[in-house]
């Protein structure tokens, strides 16, 4: 059994303008001490997917059904009292910005240690004594002095390490991190990165890194899930994801993801836009986007499938590739014919149908 | 662990993706008949889309039929006939309506107070006589209610206007020149700021004595402050937009950058603050008239009626005032509630359930 | 440091305006055709000689700019010459009913403060709920209805049939006195409703902005109980928000004892005023205007230097 399992889960919003469809029938897993990326454009439903492991999806929202497992336990039918347990002591989470996410009108210190004294029930003093240790194993230098200041007091990315030294001031066995590093520049990105990275190994904490940027998810992840509109189309070792792409979208994210020698002077980009989550495209939803699609494309709405199979994944318990796609159970008549070559080796080292060697040989 | 990433690194960073052709999409036809959503409120005009929105808020168009309701009872409770130096239909009745059951004026002082009473309402033809009661002078109360709304409403809707008149011209010179100008025209307005509403009114009155047009322009006084600084402020943000810039180079005259660039932006607070405001003027002008500064204690403006019975009201006699205050509390809330409803109208996503006070203080 | 430079510096506005005030209020008289003592001399032959003494007395034989000065450095003083109609110093006229209306306004700013931000926080938690909206009703309600009508009604209901207070204050007893104090209430909740009206809707919308903060999110996120989110991250940060707010509450109150004083008989300012200027009396006029512009100014001063204080973000 794994730490987490998520099963089937479905989050609705109810607006004016319609029921906004952020999660579909989402099904996944992480491991104890695994780093589980999730990948995805703008509005794919990566935030509400992780607020709703902390079920704080706010009104109008609602967990409509599904299960969430934590340790074997079913978070969704928790009152409360268990919940708010949980949140902070056992499951963290990390925000996008944390120049908002910390409360302008108390001292960093106090942020960290008010969460200490409520899981732990430490007395002032000794909290006061861990929160400043976590505050220097996050590498804020002279901690015991900057316990005392205030957020704006703080650079951008000092500001994100305090945000995850909150989010690691309770030993937490997960820890979210949404877009941790999106509104921070690229070196402190790159330091932000790398502090998670060791405090994920000291700590043994299993991460759920959210992100937009495949890159990231490759220097970082163990396993990967793509998420297009509120649907998971692809799921796997990140290895596998990252060679040999099986989803159309996911090859569309790693084309447009600039990279250091890449003599290609135009980055590819997804043509459109993805649609909003109230009316969605009918069949894969995809298909207005994707170069692949056809007719067949907007009348089956393609399941997520083992792709060597062809069977239903079944991403609780395995970990074998899956995609969204038709092409993997067979209903395409055309391929899905990109290369993925590792520069300096002229073979591809994939192609996106793993079953028929065409669109190897096309070259 | 970090050896094994920083390997997995160097090696991925070399990855690149082939026959992956983004163009087939825009070249081939739409394989179904989906459309990503287009935002419905472009192309139509911003007046309009309002509108469409204001006629669906039941509540704001409620307030607006009584508005239209007082308004109409006023105009028609007695005829109006044009007074003999008019220029043109002199000493013509151009309203031969009279709806009022009695001449608000008409007195029996020997009777006095009279209790409200619905007797009048079930004879037929029902008059209405006395079914708010009359007041010390034996005056029909519904009468002078339904007549005073020619006082208290037009003060209201008369004053707005020369605010509007003054303030937006004010505003925009201080916005569009800046500089001095700019500097005299709002120090002016931090000064008349300091100053309550009712006092600065009061203050002008004490000035320029008592009387409806006396009122009206200590009113504006007051008034013009909030228009200019949403002028000023709006026009100090499009300022710094590139259109305006564009169309100076151009070599468009001032006036028609202000005009077309700069008023449309403006419009949606300044229409807000104006219904508002007209429901506040309206406020103040029947508490000047309640404290003895407004119009001539004869008159039948609704808070000089509350004035004069104001004795009576604590003592006992309630209905001598009851009424015309709730006609005047009845306007306020409709004004309040149509108010609310053309902000809700421009700005849907703005919170919806505050009220705001138009520039009440 | 940092926040006497910011009083330093918000002084530096303030003086100017006061400055300003102190002008409009003198150039009231002077936009008049004529001056006071036509006025006087309207109902009273006056002898030449006697005119011209009290044109002296009133400096009105000086060009208007000394006139100025003289008007401005005796009014620092409290020195705001004779009334015109009771020839009492203007000083003394105030100051006698002074206590009233500060008493009056004390009472109804605590009746706003204990009624709006209790309903207005909880119109904020409960927000789009019936809660939120009956308390958006009692706003819409609060504010429309006229200040002297709901005194007149409360004299109605609670002098007249009730019999719970006398219908005329008890001046003669002092202003400290506990039937006046009592008596006080009245109009302390006539004007308190429409303030409350006004603040709870205030308190409402900067408590919601706080409660969709990303910050909130993040305390929750720590598993704290929801009434510790509210009460130590929402509502102190609304709450400071808020305090800019309390200086428009103090022009609101001024605003209505004007009205109210009259409406309850109240010995205060604003009845005096009232009184003043139907007799034309422009030294207490003047007197009056300028100290409500100064109250105002100085109400802005404090709430801004109040919420520097408390937020830590601003510091000039
Ligand atoms: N409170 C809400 N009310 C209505 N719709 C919401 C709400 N929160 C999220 N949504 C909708 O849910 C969808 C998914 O949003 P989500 O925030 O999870 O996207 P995301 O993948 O995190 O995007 P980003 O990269 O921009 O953070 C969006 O279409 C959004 O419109
Ligand atoms: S199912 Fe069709 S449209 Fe969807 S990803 Fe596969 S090829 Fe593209
Ligand atoms: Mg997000």
């Amino acid at each position: 059994m794994a730490m987490l399992e998520v099963e089937d889960l479905n989050v609705r919003f109810y607006t004016d303008d319609g029921v906004v469809k952020a999660t579909n029938d989402l099904s996944y897993r992480i491991e104890a001490g695994e780093r589980f990326g999730v990948v995805g454009e703008s509005g794919a439903g990566k935030s509400v997917t992780s607020l709703a492991l902390m079920r704080l999806i706010d009104e109008p929202g609602v967990i409509e059904s599904g299960e969430i497992r934590f340790k074997g336990q079913n978070i969704l039918e928790m009152d409360e009292e268990e919940m708010r347990e949980l949140r902070g002591n056992e499951i963290a989470m990390i925000f996008q910005d944390a120049g908002t996410a910390l409360n302008p009108s108390y001292t960093v210190g106090e942020q960290i240690s008010e969460a200490i004294r409520y899981h732990i029930g430490l007395d002032e003093e000794a909290a006061r004594e861990r929160a400043i240790e976590t505050l220097e194993s996050v590498g804020i230098p002279s901690a015991a002095e900057r316990y005392s200041d205030y957020p704006h007091e703080f650079s951008g990315g000092m500001q994100q390490r305090v945000v995850i030294a909150i989010a690691l001031s309770c030993d937490p066995d997960l820890i979210i991190a949404d877009e941790p590093t999106t509104a921070l520049d690229v070196t402190i990105e790159a330091q932000i990165l790398e502090l998670l990275e060791e405090v994920a190994t000291e700590f043994d904490t299993a991460i759920q890194l959210i992100t937009h940027d495949l890159g990231v998810v490759a220097e970082f992840c163990d396993r990967v899930m793509v998420m297009y509109a509120g649907h998971p189309v692809e799921m796997a070792p990140v290895e596998d994801v990252y060679y040999d792409p099986q989803h159309p979208y996911t090859v569309g994210l790693m084309s447009s993801i600039p990279r250091i020698g890449d003599e290609r002077d135009r980055l590819q980009t997804i043509p459109g836009r993805m649609p909003d989550l109230i009316e969605m495209p009918p069949g894969c939803n995809f298909h207005p986007r994707c170069p692949y699609a056809e007719e067949s494309c907007t009348r089956m709405e393609p399941q997520l499938v083992d792709v060597e199979t062809g069977e239903p994944a079944d991403p609780i318990n395995s970990d074998a590739q899956s995609a969204a796609c038709l092409a993997h159970t067979g209903e395409l008549t055309g391929e899905l014919d990109y290369e993925v070559t590792v520069r300096g080796e002229d073979d591809p080292v994939g192609s996106g149908d793993a079953a028929s060697s065409a669109g190897v040989s096309d070259r | 662990m970090s050896s094994e990433t920083s390997q997995r690194t160097t090696e991925r960073g070399r990855i690149r993706v082939s026959g992956f052709d983004v163009e087939r999409v825009d070249s081939r036809d739409p394989l179904s008949s989906w459309q990503p959503d287009l935002q419905s409120e472009e192309g139509r005009g911003r007046l309009e889309y309002a509108w469409m929105r204001f006629k669906r808020n039941r509540l704001a168009l409620f307030g607006a039929a009584t508005i239209v309701f007082m308004v109409l009872l006023a105009v028609f409770s007695r005829p109006i006939q044009l007074p003999t130096s008019f220029p043109v239909l002199a000493g013509e009745t151009v309203q031969p309506f009279s709806l009022a059951p009695a001449d608000p004026a008409n007195q029996d002082v020997i009777t006095g107070y009279r209790e409200p009473t619905l007797e009048n309402l079930l004879t037929w033809p029902p008059t209405g006589l006395y079914l708010f009661g009359a007041d010390w002078a034996g005056r029909d109360i519904l009468s002078r209610v339904m007549y005073g709304g020619r006082w208290s409403l037009s003060i209201g809707f008369i004053a707005v206007a020369m605010a509007l008149l003054v303030g937006i011209p004010l505003g925009s010179i201080a916005g569009y020149y800046g500089g001095k100008i700019d500097e005299i025209i709002m120090r002016l307005v931090d000064l008349l700021y300091a100053f309550p509403f009712i006092v600065l009114a009061i203050a002008v009155i004490a000035v320029l004595g008592r009387g409806y047009w006396e009122m009206i322009l200590a009113l504006v006084v007051v008034g013009w402050l909030p228009y200019a600084r949403i002028i000023r402020g709006e026009i100090l943000s499009v300022k710094e937009n590139e259109y305006v810039t564009a169309a100076k180079a151009l070599g468009s005259r001032d006036r028609s950058i202000i005009a077309r660039h700069i008023l449309p932006n403006a419009m949606a607070p300044v229409i807000v603050q104006a219904t508002l405001s007209i429901g506040t003027t309206v406020l103040v002008a029947a508490a000047l008239g309640f404290i003895g500064l407004g119009l001539s204690p004869a008159s039948a403006e609704w808070g000089v009626m509350l004035n004069v019975e104001q004795d009576a009201i604590a003592r006992g006699r309630w209905w001598a005032g009851l009424f015309p205050g709730l006609a005047i509390f009845v306007f306020v809330m409709a004004i309040n509630l149509v108010g609310d409803g053309v902000r809700d109208a421009f700005d849907p996503q703005g919170d919806q359930t505050d009220t705001d006070t138009g520039g009440l203080r | 440091m940092s926040l006497q430079r910011f009083v330093i510096k918000r002084s530096l506005i303030t003086i100017p305006l006061l400055l300003g005030i102190s002008l409009l209020t003198f150039g009231m008289v002077h936009a008049i055709p004529g001056d006071p003592i036509d006025f006087i001399t309207l109902f009273t032959e006056l002898d030449p000689q006697t005119e011209m003494e009290i044109r002296a007395e009133y400096g009105l034989d000086q060009p208007v700019y000394i006139q100025y000065i003289d008007w401005v450095t005796s009014a620092a003083t409290g020195d705001f010459g004779r009334s015109i109609i009771t020839r009492d110093p203007v000083i003394n006229e105030i100051m006698e009913r002074l206590p009233y209306t500060l008493v009056m306004g004390i009472m109804a700013f605590g009746v706003t403060l204990a009624t709006a931000i209790p309903t207005g926080v909880i119109a904020a938690y409960y927000r789009n709920t019936k809660i939120d909206q009956a308390s958006r009703v009692f706003a819409l309600l609060g504010i429309a209805i006229p200040n002297f009508l709901l005194g007149l009604l409360l004299l109605l209901i609670f002098a007249s049939w009730l019999d719970l207070f006398p219908i005329l204050p008890p001046t003669s007893k002092g202003i400290l006195s506990y039937d006046m104090l009592v008596y006080t209430l009245l109009p302390a909740i006539t004007i308190g409703t429409g303030s409350t009206a006004l603040l709870m809707r205030l308190m409402r919308s900067s408590m919601v902005e706080e409660l969709d903060k990303d910050y909130v999110r993040t305390a929750r996120a720590k598993g704290l109980p929801e009434r510790t989110v509210v009460r130590k991250h929402v509502l102190r940060n609304s709450l400071i928000s808020v305090v800019t707010v309390a200086a428009i509450q103090v022009a609101f109150i001024i605003s209505g004892s004007v009205v109210v004083e009259i409406v309850f008989s109240y010995p205060g300012i604003g009845r005096l005023l009232v009184d003043r200027v139907g007799n034309r009396d422009f030294p207490v006029i003047q007197a009056i205007v300028l100290l409500i512009g100064v109250a105002v100014i100085l109400a802005n001063f404090v709430a801004d230097v109040l919420y520097a204080y408390l937020d830590p973000r601003i510091r000039y």
